[in-house]
């Protein structure tokens, strides 16, 4: 069983973690600027990395907090955990797809009912 | 003291200590299984667990049936039962035997190439036949009467195996303070030195100094001792699984006791002593009973005083064999002749034995054996360089100890990922570079020679600690007498025609299928193994995988480390279902969840069914009424009076919070920004890619408060979907969210009289239809209960669910029930539930939706916020697949029969029969026998349904096809008139 690292909890086995896929792919701040195809690429493209990825946990039956952390999908070890919101660690390999924009606070982008 | 046993009906005598098998070979019984293909006679190979041969069945009465035990491991006690496998009618004569005679056809690959025709054949006649003619034990018959603990553990280093090394590695870890567990597969502490009856220990003899250690190590505060504990499996993170046996060797266990207990330690460093195994040597009839690895002969010599036989000949390429054959003689075996395949044997155990007047021929191998039910004769020879054979010779024996030399024990290295490299000095493969924070130590890594073995152990328990963050001392070198060096080679595999010279003994390969296996073009180790199963079998291989390779290599021209070794997989011996399992049986297999009012409905006859891990009331049926008559009364009940139905397990979450309505806004398709506090709506949320996820009524009780309901199974899909959203997208939303499902018990109201039921209840507020309209919430009291009430409906019907805190819940429900009953009404579960909102034509998430549907598709688009800029899954509802003709669209379906009930499931078409082709239109969702209509009702997913109302269609039936007409799925008051009442 795999010792996660919550960046919260500190390392914890993998039983109480649920994984939530791919990180750093930011919601888009006007979907309805996106055209079908970059909707869908947001929607289901995935990087799938032989190496470094970085991906989405929640430590659900701990503290609950969705965090990042860098998985080798190659060795199937950690190398790093950081909060969300936070950027990818320095020195670990990147893909384009991964630099998306910043986390959107804009609430007034969202139209009022 | 003596033990009796009895073995296949027949009652024998054994000693304290010994195994089922040395307990059997000292009472002359060699023969003790058949083999797996050709159901050869068998004894033990070995004397431990890498045993391939004789495994029996241990019956210890009331179900506790055991079957494929090692005979090896097997702790004698006094009334054990054991029996032979894979023979009839006995033992002795098997009929099964002819196989052996058919080897020839019998060769790898067999399978695939003998029982090919006619068509169909393979599953109904061949495949059973083989099943009942090859295999192992019986799988028991009923359930395991046993019971089986599991626990958690931690420690700074683990010692896997007890041996010199590991024995060693535990005291120098645990001197420094660090927390040690020591296992090993065996009853006893001491692996190799048990049968050592030479070597003295700072001056000790060896199994005085085994005790002296353990009795140091067990005075340690925190050192954890686990015999009978074997190191099974290496998960990630240094998680390693040992099983524990507690009672099996016991005759008459405290039922209290677990039988086994499962164990996963998380060790911060390993240290792997896993130690060697005899390397057996291929010649034909090498698995006669009688024939067995030399250090096995001299373990039931000298440990269990068993005597293999009374004469013996020993094949050897290892100096080891020589230590064997001297300590037979010692215990009184007359040791005929040792053939060493080598053209030189000059060490000092040679020599030893020579002085000893044992008769020692060199470059002499064994040819064949004789002899019926175990050996009588060994024909050996001398071979020369070139594969020829000088000389041919008749040796009488009832014993023939092998050496092929020592394979060190990769398996927890290799599961740990650690990269093996190969020796070619001793042809054996080693321990390479590390990928867990581990370290092998003595035999298991290529180290020879007790001195050395016990510094290497010493060295790695330092390291170990020192590791782990403890300040090591170095190790101390111990000083010993009368070990000998040993050297040996690796058997060069014969070129000659051999029959039945047996690889792997468990899996009945020959040398002669490994041959066959390469002509035919497999090269790959991994594919050699497929094809011919060497290495498949529980024993995964232990005595035959580097001989295995070593023909193949040969075969192929190329060096063994071109050719590979095969993956080693946990569990490293076989673990019982039972100890995996430990607590997680029965009613602890998995949570039921239960609602407050769980205990009345059990008492009022409620039959229940399982929606998730929840137990829910189906019907409550009366008198001798099956499900088809309590359902249709209960539903009747509901629209001519009123309905009781406990509601609790909906999913219910409060969102709370400054940006609450916002949060809503976009987390559900409908707007929440305008809804009053004490209005309801009928809430939709989608996944991002458009489709239904969840629905359920949210009610607002103020400006920063929504009590929202989820379907009972969506429960934590949706509050986790809500969370990542507020975590990870919106964090600057003020929102709190909490899961209340379990907090509130929902007691629902329905049918034309439920207000009347509430009217008397309810503590002082009014719930008049102009004061609490359909969609409204209230919060107050009911009989000074605390409640939130929601006029809401799934029914068609006027309707409340009472929604009260859960421990309050069964007062509320005795009176609602007490009121109920006084004005005509009764309990219902959820089968007529599903009835009653069907008949409205109301979904359910997961049964009318799959994943694939749109609101559009269900009919629901007119909850969407239309002015909304976004929600989650907005975009995804104009990508061209989303509004596109032909998807299917939820209709109502009418039968001509109105009796006539639809499987639910069931394809529709155009035409009946419809041609060979024809795509379906769509499929029934929801299907149902009469209730209240006078006619049954159905709900369907049909491509361009709406469009396709008053057509008449075709559902496939058992047989057949049945004609139906396409309606609006609504099928009562559309007008919702009652549902306003």
């Amino acid at each position: 069983m795999l010792l996660i690292p919550c960046p919260i909890c500190g390392a914890r086995p993998e039983a109480e973690f649920t994984y939530a896929g791919e990180a750093h792919i930011a919601r888009p701040v006007d979907p309805a600027a996106l055209d079908d195809h970059a909707w869908g690429e947001f929607l289901y493209a995935r990087t799938n990395p032989k190496g470094d990825h970085a991906e989405r946990w929640r430590h659900t039956h701990g503290c609950g907090r969705f965090f990042n952390a860098l998985r080798n999908t190659h060795t199937d070890r950690f190398t790093a955990s950081y909060l969300a919101g936070a950027t990818r660690p320095h020195g670990t390999p990147t893909t384009e797809s991964l630099d998306a924009p910043a986390m959107r606070s804009e609430t007034e982008q969202w139209g009022q009912a | 003291m003596s033990i009796r046993f009895s073995f296949d009906g027949r009652t024998y005598q054994g000693e304290p200590g010994d195994t089922l098998a040395s307990a059997l070979l000292a009472n002359g019984v060699r023969l003790m299984g058949r083999s797996f293909k050709y159901h050869r006679p068998r004894g033990p190979l070995a004397a431990g667990s890498e045993e391939p041969n004789a495994l029996v069945e241990v019956d210890r009465g009331g179900g506790a049936r055991t079957p494929n035990l090692r005979a090896t491991q097997v702790e004698l006690y006094d009334g054990l039962v054991a029996r032979s496998q894979n023979r009839f009618p006995s033992l002795g004569f098997d009929v099964g035997a002819v196989n052996d005679a058919a080897a020839p056809v019998l060769s790898a690959g067999f399978y695939y190439k003998t029982f090919m025709a006619p068509e169909g054949a393979w599953a109904k006649l061949y495949e059973p036949l083989i099943r009942r003619a090859a295999g192992l034990g019986r799988a028991p018959e009923v359930a395991d009467p046993d019971h089986y603990a599991s626990r958690y553990a931690h420690c700074d280093v683990l010692v896997i195996g007890s041996g010199p090394a590991g024995l060693a590695a535990a005291v120098g870890a645990s001197q420094t303070g660090a927390r040690v567990i020591l296992c090993d597969e065996q009853p006893r502490f001491g692996g190799s030195l048990l049968s050592d009856r030479n070597a003295r220990i700072d001056g000790m003899a060896a199994a005085d100094w085994v005790a002296a250690q353990v009795g140091t190590l067990a005075a340690r505060p925190d050192v954890t001792l686990l015999t009978r504990t074997t190191a099974f499996g290496w998960y990630p993170d240094n998680m390693i699984g040992l099983a524990q046996r507690l009672t099996d060797h016991l005759p008459d266990p405290d039922p209290a006791l677990p039988r086994e207990r499962l164990w996963q330690v998380r060790a911060k460093q390993v240290v792997i002593a896993a130690g060697a195994i005899e390397r057996p040597l291929v010649f034909s009839g090498n698995d006669r009973p009688g024939v067995m690895l030399a250090d096995a002969a001299r373990t039931y010599a000298v440990c269990y005083r068993a005597a293999p036989g009374r004469r013996a000949v020993i094949a050897t390429t290892s100096d080891t064999a020589y230590r064997a054959a001297l300590d037979l003689q010692a215990s009184c075996v007359e040791v005929a002749l040792i053939a060493d395949a080598r053209q030189v044997a000059d060490g000092p155990l040679p020599a030893a034995a020579r002085a000893a007047g044992i008769r020692v021929e060199t470059g002499m191998q064994v040819l064949a054996t004789r002899g019926r039910r175990g050996i009588r004769v060994a024909i050996v020879g001398h071979v020369d360089a070139d594969g020829r054979v000088r000389s041919r010779e008749w040796v009488r024996c009832s014993l023939l100890g092998m050496s092929g030399g020592w394979t060190p024990s990769l398996h927890l290295f290799s599961q740990s990922r650690g990269k093996l490299r190969y020796d070619a000095t001793t042809e054996t493969f080693l321990p390479g570079e590390s990928a867990a924070a581990e370290r092998s130590a003595g035999a298991c890594r290529g180290v020879h020679g007790l001195e050395d073995v016990l510094l290497d152990g010493a060295m790695a328990g330092s390291a170990a600690a020192h590791d782990a963050g403890f300040d090591a001392p170095g190790p101390v070198r111990r000083r010993v007498e009368g070990a000998m060096a040993a050297r040996w080679t690796a058997p060069v595999p014969s070129r000659r025609k051999q029959r039945r010279a047996f690889v792997d003994f468990q899996n009945d390969v020959t040398s002669k299928d490994l041959l066959l296996a390469t002509q035919e073009g497999f090269h790959s180790i991994e594919h050699v193994k497929r094809y011919t199963t060497t290495g498949m079998a529980t024993d995964q291989g232990k005595t035959s995988n580097m001989n295995a390779l070593s023909i193949v290599a040969a075969e192929l021209g190329r060096p063994v480390p071109a050719v590979g070794l095969t993956t080693f997989r946990p569990p490293y011996t076989p673990v019982t279902f039972g100890t995996l399992a430990a607590y997680s049986r029965g009613v602890l297999f998995d949570p039921v969840r239960t609602t407050p009012v769980h205990g009345w409905a059990a008492a009022h006859g409620a039959v229940f069914e399982d929606i998730g891990l929840w137990k829910r009331a189906r019907y409550f049926p009366r008198g001798s009424e099956g499900m088809h008559g309590a359902v249709a009364r209960e539903c009747r009940t509901v629209r001519a009076a009123v309905g009781l139905f406990d509601a609790s397990t909906l999913g219910k979450i409060e969102v709370v919070g400054p940006d609450a309505a916002e949060f809503m806004n976009r987390m559900y398709v409908n707007p929440w920004t305008k809804l009053a506090p004490g209005r309801c709506r009928y809430g939709l949320m989608l996944g991002e890619n458009g489709f239904l996820l969840d629905d359920g009524v949210a009610g607002r009780l103020a400006p920063d408060r929504f009590h929202v309901t989820t379907t009972t199974g969506g429960a934590p899909r949706v509050l986790a979907l809500m969370e990542d959203f507020l975590q990870t997208e919106w964090p600057d939303l003020r929102v709190w969210l909490t899961s209340v499902t379990e907090q509130w018990a929902v007691l629902a109201v329905q049918g034309p009289r439920a207000r009347d039921v509430l009217t008397p209840l309810v503590d002082g507020f009014d719930i008049s239809a102009a004061a609490m309209p359909h969609m409204s919430v209230a919060v107050g009291s009911i009989g000074g209960v605390p409640m939130r009430l929601f006029r809401v409906s799934f029914t068609g019907e006027l309707g409340f669910e009472v929604n009260v805190p859960a421990g309050h819940a069964m007062a509320v429900w005795e009176a609602l029930h007490a009121r109920v009953e006084a004005l005509g009404g009764c309990t219902y579960g959820t089968e007529a539930m599903h009835v009653l909102r069907a008949e409205k034509g109301y979904i359910i998430v997961g049964q009318e939706s799959d994943g694939t549907a749109t609101l559009g598709d269900l009919g629901l688009e007119w909850a969407i916020g239309k002015a909304k800029r976004d929600f989650v899954g907005k975009r995804s509802l104009n990508r061209p697949d989303m509004t596109a003709a032909g998807r299917r669209q939820l209709v109502g379906l009418l039968t001509a029969d109105p009796g006539y009930v639809l499987d639910e499931g069931a394809q529709l078409t155009a035409h009946a029969p419809p041609p060979p082709g024809t795509r379906s239109l769509g499929h029934v969702t929801s299907s149902y026998g009469e209730a209240t209509l006078g006619h049954s009702i159905a709900l369907a997913m049909l491509a361009d349904g709406r469009a396709r109302r008053g057509e008449t269609l075709y559902v496939q039936r058992a047989g057949g096809m049945v004609p139906v007409r396409v309606v609006d799925p609504v099928f009562l008051d559309p007008e919702g008139v009652r549902l306003n009442a």
